[in-house]
C-alpha cells in the first residue's frame, strides 16, 4: 500500500497560510527519502475553499481532501477536528503535518487525542529513521535542549511545525491532482456543537512584518525606556528593517506587541541580518533567531549570552553608538 | 449559583535558569541540579482566573497535578494564592508519560474528585512547552475545550464567551460548560500571596493519590500509555565567532555600518520613523 503524508491546509479567509506551503515542501522532501511509493495530500476545511485546490496541487499535493460547508466558515477545534479525524480514519496516513499556528497548535493535539496517537510539538527538523519512522526533533527548555521524538507503534505520526522553519517548495502549475470531497452532511448530521464561533476580530499588525523581513533590528530589556525604543524604530526604518523584541520589551509596553516578539513563545525567524540591541540573550529568545544570516549584537554586559551566538559583538552602551549611527546613516 | 473549578498545574524548573541545564556526558540524561522548581508561571494565571470566577459566583477551586511527591510544595503555592484544596497524582507508574498519558491521568483524578463546571490550565509549560495537555484533557473528559484564551467573559453558570488569540487578532467563541479552557498570560495579573494565606495554605486539604486510587487502564498511563517515545537528546552548538568591534564610538559606527552593508543591508538615507 502507498504511504501517505497529509498536510493540514490552513488558510485565513480563504488565503492559504504560508506554513501550509512550507509543510507541502517538506512533505515532498520527506517523500523523496521514503522512496517512490508515497502520496502527498492536503486536508482543506472551510467554506467556499475550492479556489485553493489548484494552489495546493501546484505546491505538491497529489490529493486534496476538501470539507466545504457553511458551518465550517469559522475555525473551531470541535468541528475541524471531526473532519480531520474522519479523514485519518478513512486514509490511515503514515504522517500528518500541521502548522504550529494558534489554530494548528490546538487542532493537532485534539486530533491526536481522538485518534489516540502521538503528536510532537513545534518540530524544527523531520527525518526518517532506518526503520522508516519519522524522527521529530523538538526543542525543550526554551530551545536549550533538543530532543528526538518517535512514534513507533501508532499512526499517523503527527507533528506540528512553526511557520518559517521549513522552506516552501517550488510551485508547479502543471502538476495534476485529484479532489476528494468529504461528505460533511453525513459527518455533521448528529453534531450538536458545544463551541460556537461568534466572529473573528482582526487587529492588523503595524510596521514591517517580521516573518518576511531580510533585516531585523531587535531590542530588549536593556533599551530601558520608550524614548530609547523610538530610536530602535528609527534605526529599523533607516535600515529598511522590521522591528523585533524580547518578552520584557512587550511587558514594558515599549514594543508594539507580542506579534513582534522573537523566541520560543514568539516568532521563529531567519533574516539575512539580525541586529540585537540591549538583549542579553535568554535561551528562549535565542531559539527564535539563532538561524539568522549575520548576527550582530550590542550589549554592555561582556558576559551576555547573546554574544556567544553572534558573528560580531559590540561590548558597550548602545546609547553611545545609536545616536552617531543614526546620524551617519542619515548623512 | 456556584461553580466548581479544577485547575491543573505543573512544577517546572525555573525558566530563568535554563542556560544551566546540561546533559550527562555518559548517561545522556538531563542534569538540572541546582535549578529550583517553581509553579509553572502561566499556571498562576489559571489559578487567578479560577479565583476571580469563584469570588464572583461562589464555588470552590481544586488544584491537580501529576508529578513526583515533592510537588506538594508547588501545590501549596497555589493554595496560598487562595485555592481551596489540592490533589497530587503521584506514582512511579506515571513516569515517562507523554501528553496523552498525562492528560489521561489528570482526567481520572478530576473525575474521582467530583463534578467540575470548568477545568482551567495555563496554555503551556515553561519546560516542555508542547501546549498539548489542555486539548487532550478536554478530549479525555469529553468536554468542549479551547486554548490560547486571552479573555473569559462568564455569561451565566452554563456558558462563557472566550477570546482565542490567533496570529493577527482573536476569535470569539461561546463555550458550554462543563468545559476545559487554557489561558494566556495576559488574561489577568496573578495576585501576590500574603503571609496570612501562606500560613493558611498549610492546613488546607491536600490529598495524594497513587495509581491504584485512580483505577486506571494500565495500558494508558506512564511510558506504556505514551504513543510518543523520547529518543536522543542533545544541546545544539549554536555558537559563532563573536568577533568584537572595538574603537571610539565613531570608529565603531563606521565599522558597524560597513558590516551591515557587506551583510546585505540597503541603507535608506533620510528615512524617518513614523
Amino acid at each position: 500500500m502507498k504511504k501517505e503524508i497529509i498536510v493540514y491546509a490552513e488558510h485565513q479567509d480563504n488565503k492559504l497560510s504560508s506554513v501550509a506551503a512550507e509543510l507541502l515542501g517538506e512533505a515532498r522532501r520527506l517523500a523523496g527519502s521514503y522512496g517512490p511509493d508515497v502520496k502527498i495530500s492536503a486536508a482543506l476545511i472551510g467554506e467556499k475553499v475550492s479556489d485553493l485546490i489548484e494552489e495546493l496541487i501546484s505546491l505538491g499535493a497529489d490529493t486534496v481532501y476538501m470539507a466545504d460547508n457553511p458551518s465550517l466558515k469559522y475555525y473551531s477545534n470541535e468541528s475541524y477536528s471531526r473532519v480531520i479525524t474522519h479523514i485519518i480514519k478513512q486514509q490511515d496516513p503514515d504522517i500528518f503535518l500541521v502548522g504550529a499556528t494558534a489554530k494548528g497548535s490546538e487542532l493537532a493535539p485534539t486530533v491526536g487525542g481522538q485518534v489516540g496517537t502521538g503528536v510532537a510539538a513545534h518540530c524544527v527538523e523531520l527525518k526518517l529513521s532506518s526503520e522508516g519512522w519519522l524522527i521529530q526533533v523538538v526543542p525543550s527548555f526554551g530551545g536549550k535542549v533538543m530532543g528526538e521524538i518517535l512514534c513507533p507503534n501508532h499512526r499517523p505520526q503527527m507533528a506540528t511545525i512553526k511557520p518559517g522553519v521549513f522552506e516552501k517548495g517550488p510551485k508547479d502549475t502543471n502538476r495534476h491532482g485529484e479532489v476528494i470531497n468529504v461528505d460533511t452532511d453525513e459527518l455533521f448530521k448528529d453534531f450538536t456543537p458545544r463551541i460556537t464561533p461568534l466572529g473573528v476580530h482582526y487587529q492588523p499588525p503595524q510596521g514591517r512584518p517580521l516573518e518576511t523581513a531580510e533585516v531585523v533590528v531587535a531590542g530588549g530589556w536593556g533599551i530601558g525606556s520608550k524614548q530609547n525604543w523610538n530610536k530602535i524604530e528609527q534605526l529599523a526604518d533607516v535600515l529598511g528593517a522590521a522591528v523585533g523584541c524580547t518578552r520584557p520589551a512587550v511587558d514594558e509596553g515599549w514594543a508594539p506587541g507580542e506579534h513582534v516578539m522573537v523566541g520560543t513563545s514568539g516568532k521563529t525567524i531567519k533574516p539575512k541580518v539580525y541586529l540585537a540591541i540591549g538583549i542579553s540573550g535568554a535561551t528562549h529568545h535565542i531559539c527564535g533567531m539563532k538561524d539568522s544570516g549575520t548576527i550582530i549584537s550590542i550589549n554592555n554586559d561582556p558576559k551576555a549570552p547573546i554574544f556567544d551566538v553572534s558573528d560580531f559583538k559590540i561590548v558597550g552602551d548602545f546609547e553611545k553608538i545609536l545616536d552617531p549611527l543614526l546620524r551617519t546613516l542619515n548623512e | 449559583m456556584a461553580l466548581n473549578i479544577a485547575v491543573c498545574v505543573k512544577p517546572v524548573p525555573d525558566p530563568n535558569n535554563y542556560d544551566k541545564i546540561q546533559i550527562h556526558p555518559e548517561k545522556k540524561t538531563l542534569m538540572r541540579q541546582g535549578i529550583p522548581t517553581i509553579l509553572n508561571p502561566i499556571d498562576k494565571n489559571a489559578v487567578e482566573e479560577a479565583l476571580r470566577i469563584t469570588e464572583r459566583f461562589g464555588g470552590k477551586v481544586s488544584l491537580f497535578t501529576m508529578a513526583p511527591p515533592d510537588a506538594v510544595e508547588t501545590l501549596r503555592e497555589g493554595l496560598a494564592m487562595g485555592a481551596d484544596e489540592a490533589y497530587l497524582l503521584s506514582d512511579r507508574a506515571f513516569a515517562g508519560a507523554d501528553t496523552l498519558a498525562t492528560s489521561y491521568t489528570l482526567s481520572l483524578g478530576i473525575r474521582k474528585a467530583g463534578y467540575y463546571d470548568l477545568v482551567l490550565l495555563g496554555n503551556e509549560s515553561a519546560d516542555g512547552a508542547t501546549s498539548q495537555v489542555p486539548a487532550q484533557l478536554g478530549e479525555w473528559l469529553q468536554m468542549p475545550h479551547l486554548m490560547n484564551i486571552q479573555c473569559i467573559n462568564m455569561k451565566d453558570e452554563k456558558n462563557a464567551e472566550a477570546d482565542m488569540r490567533i496570529e493577527n487578532g482573536y476569535i470569539r467563541y461561546n463555550i458550554q460548560f462543563p468545559a476545559c479552557i487554557a489561558v494566556r498570560r495576559e488574561i489577568n495579573k496573578p495576585r501576590y500571596t500574603s503571609l496570612k494565606n501562606i500560613i493558611k495554605s498549610k492546613t488546607k486539604k491536600l490529598e495524594v493519590w497513587e495509581a491504584e486510587d485512580l483505577n486506571p487502564d494500565m495500558s494508558r498511563i506512564g511510558l506504556k500509555g505514551s504513543p510518543t517515545q523520547a529518543g536522543r537528546i542533545y544541546i545544539p552548538d549554536i555558537s559563532r565567532k563573536s568577533e568584537e568591534i572595538t574603537g571610539t564610538p565613531e570608529e565603531i559606527v563606521e565599522k558597524l555600518t560597513n558590516k551591515l552593508i557587506s551583510a546585505g543591508v540597503n541603507i535608506r538615507k533620510g528615512a524617518q520613523a513614523v
